[in-house]
């Protein structure tokens, strides 16, 4: 087998910097931004000039749900590939770049519209709610840029399997395969809500939308949205933390079924965000439940097999006991703990998304801020700070140069200032949550109200880990300048973990996408095809636009 | 007969690496999940 | 596929665990009643006002102890916003939207459901517990979103 190439070619890797550089700065802004939430939330500060609570919170949403999470995902998974299957074609590597100013100027337009106030319809801008249309347009364009980088990585994955037949696919390439074609299939939904429903009709082309069928297009795919984010975590610690320590992957062939497990089952279950909602059946709302608890057994997977890897190199190092392996890490790795405190924060984060997701149990936290809290865990912790530990080699080692120990020792320092604020800020969203306080909220005692007033001590809590975590995003911007253009030159390594078994043949029927394909559109077909039917066929009078704010 | 089958499967499983931490570490993870689930289970029914 | 035989002990004794909790609300959904509030009724939203319940809002006697709330959402309040229950009522709330989407929340109960425009949503409670309760809008719906508040008294 030809050795795959150790570096990533230079002109991908200024591919991938151009993505991390966008992502970063939307985490400066709405780093910021979640600043002003919480202290606003608490009571004790009021916003200068006017400015909307609204207008920040849809700043902080868009920013870092969309932004942040895609330009860094595309930027990682274009490196990733370059990196296991060689350099990209020039070809694909233009698509690679016209994706990057698509979604690049998309955005541009998007925020326009947000921070001069045309569109505090929050990220999720559920109609009748009515942004102005650039608002929409920018969103479709990042959502259509994205396609078009996700082509460019399918065009490479075919030419490396054209010129490899017979072989396994590197891993890091397979699972960003597995990840675009879902993040393909599922943005399909919020596509055609933005382009058929909610651009004509913020355009005044029509006059009437369905409320309903846009939410249930946006669900179907704000669900696996939350699973593009989360996959390219996984693919660090299946594939980058075992090479990181020292050890081995667990199993290669496991973690690729892990992933088209994600791909079947993260799509078919957009109802558990709509378990509240009039006008769908109890009946489908469940069948919905039960698909979403199947998307909980890659992660019982990842989970063994994470602590399989640690526990493997601590033995072989000697480690004895049940529990002498943890010694064995090697806690004062930046590129190590900031992924690992983020999988440790998975725990509670995976088991509120279970009581989320529990049918009638979704009752007591629906749009509670212990829905915040838990996202909080998901994305803005096991995902942020997985993608900060990558970070620390992937930077140095696309622009060439090398993380002092100093930076290192900075890195460690931020990991636990975002988990010290974490736990305070996402906490205490998790106890209020259970008391009632609703997500979404400006500072309101609800006119006096007994309960609401109970919720200001947490509020209060929520504002002291929010600065926190300001100061963490300070830290993290400070690493990354330094990694990208003051760090001494030298090569830094992009860790890329064996398996400690040679390939099973499972491996290669894994990569069998006709297949995968096919059923993740059946499944989609049994869970969807009856309710959306009912929704249009028994749709209510459609609404026309609201500008509240 | 008997003796030959055990001591296979003795080799077998001495091939396996030694896991125990980890089994009890997801074991812990469980219990975790199972007593948040059931603890808003049981506000739910509170609150009914 | 080789699996580790700690990783299938894991996985069976992981996956028994959903199997239970998703029994565990499946039966309590469907066999004793407690499903998600999921109304199907629909509504003109720009007719609320002349279509019944909503042309006259507030609490209705069905029965011994038994009631229906109708309630009107609109941006940023709730009509009626002051409502007198009797302890120990069972009530259907009834509650839809003229504009945009909200939220309804009771907090401290399990009273929460959507509230979207052509839609009716319900859900039937019980208060067994005199005192002051808060009705809230938790779906966010524009710049008064947060002081969209009513309230309930439950008296003996
Ligand atoms: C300085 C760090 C952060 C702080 C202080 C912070 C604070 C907050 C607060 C207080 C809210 C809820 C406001 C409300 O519901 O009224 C919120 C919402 C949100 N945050 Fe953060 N956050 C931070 C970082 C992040 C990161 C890193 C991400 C994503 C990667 C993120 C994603 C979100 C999203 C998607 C929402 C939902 C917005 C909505 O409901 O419309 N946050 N944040
Ligand atoms: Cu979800
Ligand atoms: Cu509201």
């Amino acid at each position: 087998m030809a050795q795959p190439l150790e570096k990533v070619d230079r002109r991908d890797a200024k591919l991938a910097l151009a993505h991390l550089f966008v992502a970063f700065a939307a985490l400066a802004l709405g780093g910021f931004a979640g600043l002003l939430q919480t202290l606003v939330r608490s009571g004790k500060f009021e916003l200068p000039a006017g400015i909307s609570y609204y207008t920040i919170l849809t700043t902080h949403g868009v920013l870092l749900g969309l932004v942040l999470t895609t330009f860094f995902i595309i930027g990682f998974q274009f490196a990733a590939v370059s990196r296991t299957t060689g350099a990209l074609s020039d070809g694909s590597r233009r698509l690679g770049w016209i994706g990057f100013w698509m979604m690049t100027s998309g955005t541009a337009c998007t925020a326009f519209f947000i921070l001069t106030g045309q569109a505090s319809v929050l990220y999720t801008f559920y109609a009748p709610l009515q942004a102005h249309a650039g608002f929409y347009i920018g969103l479709a364009l990042v959502v259509v840029g994205s396609w078009v980088s996700g082509f460019a990585m399918f065009a490479h994955y075919a030419r490396w399997r054209k010129t490899h037949r017979g072989q396994v696919s590197p891993l890091l390439a397979f699972m960003s395969v597995t990840n675009m074609v879902l993040w393909l299939v599922c943005s399909l939904g919020v596509a055609a809500t933005v382009v058929f429903q909610l651009i004509p009709w913020s355009l005044g082309l029509t006059d009437r939308v369905n409320v309903l069928l846009s939410r249930t297009l946006f669900w179907y795919f704000g669900h696996p949205l939350v699973y593009f984010w989360l996959l390219p975590a996984y693919m660090v610690w299946y594939a980058v933390i075992p090479k990181v320590i020292g050890g081995k992957m667990f199993s290669d062939s496991l973690a690729r079924l892990a992933f088209i497990l994600f791909l079947l089952f993260s799509i078919p279950v957009g109802f558990h965000h709509q378990l509240l909602e009039p006008g769908i059946s109890p009946f489908w709302k469940y069948v919905q439940v039960v698909l979403t608890f199947m998307v909980i057994i890659p992660s019982l997977m990842t989970a063994f097999a994470m602590f399989a890897t640690f526990e493997s190199y601590g033995r072989s190092q000697g480690a004895t006991g049940l529990f002498g392996w943890l010694r064995k890490l090697p806690w004062s790795d930046a590129r190590f703990f900031a992924p690992f405190v983020g999988m440790l924060f998975f725990i509670p984060a995976g088991t509120g998304g279970i009581i989320n997701a529990s049918h009638q149990l979704n009752q007591v936290v629906h749009n509670t801020i212990w829905v915040t809290g838990h996202f909080h865990l998901t994305v803005a912790t096991t995902v942020v700070l997985t993608f900060f530990g990558a970070s620390y080699w992937l930077i140095p080692h696309l622009t060439g140069r090398v993380m002092t120990k100093a930076m290192n020792r900075l890195a460690i320092i931020q990991t636990i200032v975002w988990a010290v604020g974490m736990t305070f800020m996402s906490g205490s969203m998790h106890f209020a949550g259970l008391l009632g306080a609703p997500r979404r909220s400006a500072f309101s005692t609800y006119s006096n109200s007994p309960q609401a007033l109970e919720w200001i001590p947490y509020q209060i809590a929520q504002a002291v880990g929010g600065t926190i975590l300001f100061i963490g995003i300070i830290l993290i911007l400070v690493i990354v300048i330094n990694l990208a253009f003051f760090a001494p030159k030298g090569e830094t390594e992009f860790p890329v973990a064996e398996a400690a078994a040679p390939y099973e043949r499972a491996a290669l029927a894994l990569e069998n996408w006709k297949l995968w394909i096919g059923l993740v559109v059946a499944l989609i077909l049994i869970a969807y095809t009856v309710p959306i039917i009912d929704i249009i066929q028994n749709a209510p009078p459609g609404s026309k636009g609201y500008k509240l704010w | 007969m008997a003796k030959l089958i055990t001591a296979a499967r003795q080799t077998k499983q001495e091939k396996e690496p030694a896991l125990k931490g980890t089994l009890a570490s997801v074991f812990l993870l469980g219990f975790f999940v199972i007593f948040s689930w059931v603890s808003v289970y049981f506000l739910f029914l509170h609150r009914l | 596929m080789h699996i580790h035989k700690y990783e299938k002990i894991w996985l069976t004794f992981g996956i028994g665990c959903l199997i239970v909790f998703l029994t565990v609300v499946g039966v309590s959904a469907f066999a004793a009643g407690q499903q998600p509030p999921s109304c199907l009724t629909t509504i003109d939203p720009e007719k609320v006002d002349s279509t019944p319940p909503f042309d006259h809002p507030g609490l209705v006697k069905k029965g011994d102890k038994e009631y229906e709330l109708n309630i009107v959402v609109a941006a940023f309040s709730f009509t009626p916003n002051a409502i007198e229950i009797p302890k120990g009522a069972k009530v259907t709330i009834n509650v839809t939207s003229k504009d945009v989407i909200h939220g309804f929340e009771i907090p401290g109960t399990n009273v929460n459901m959507m509230v979207e425009p052509g839609y009716v949503n319900s859900l039937t409670t019980t208060f067994d517990k005199p005192g002051e309760y808060t009705i809230l809008c938790n779906e966010y719906c524009g710049a008064g979103h947060h002081m969209m508040t009513a309230r309930i008294k439950v008296v003996e």
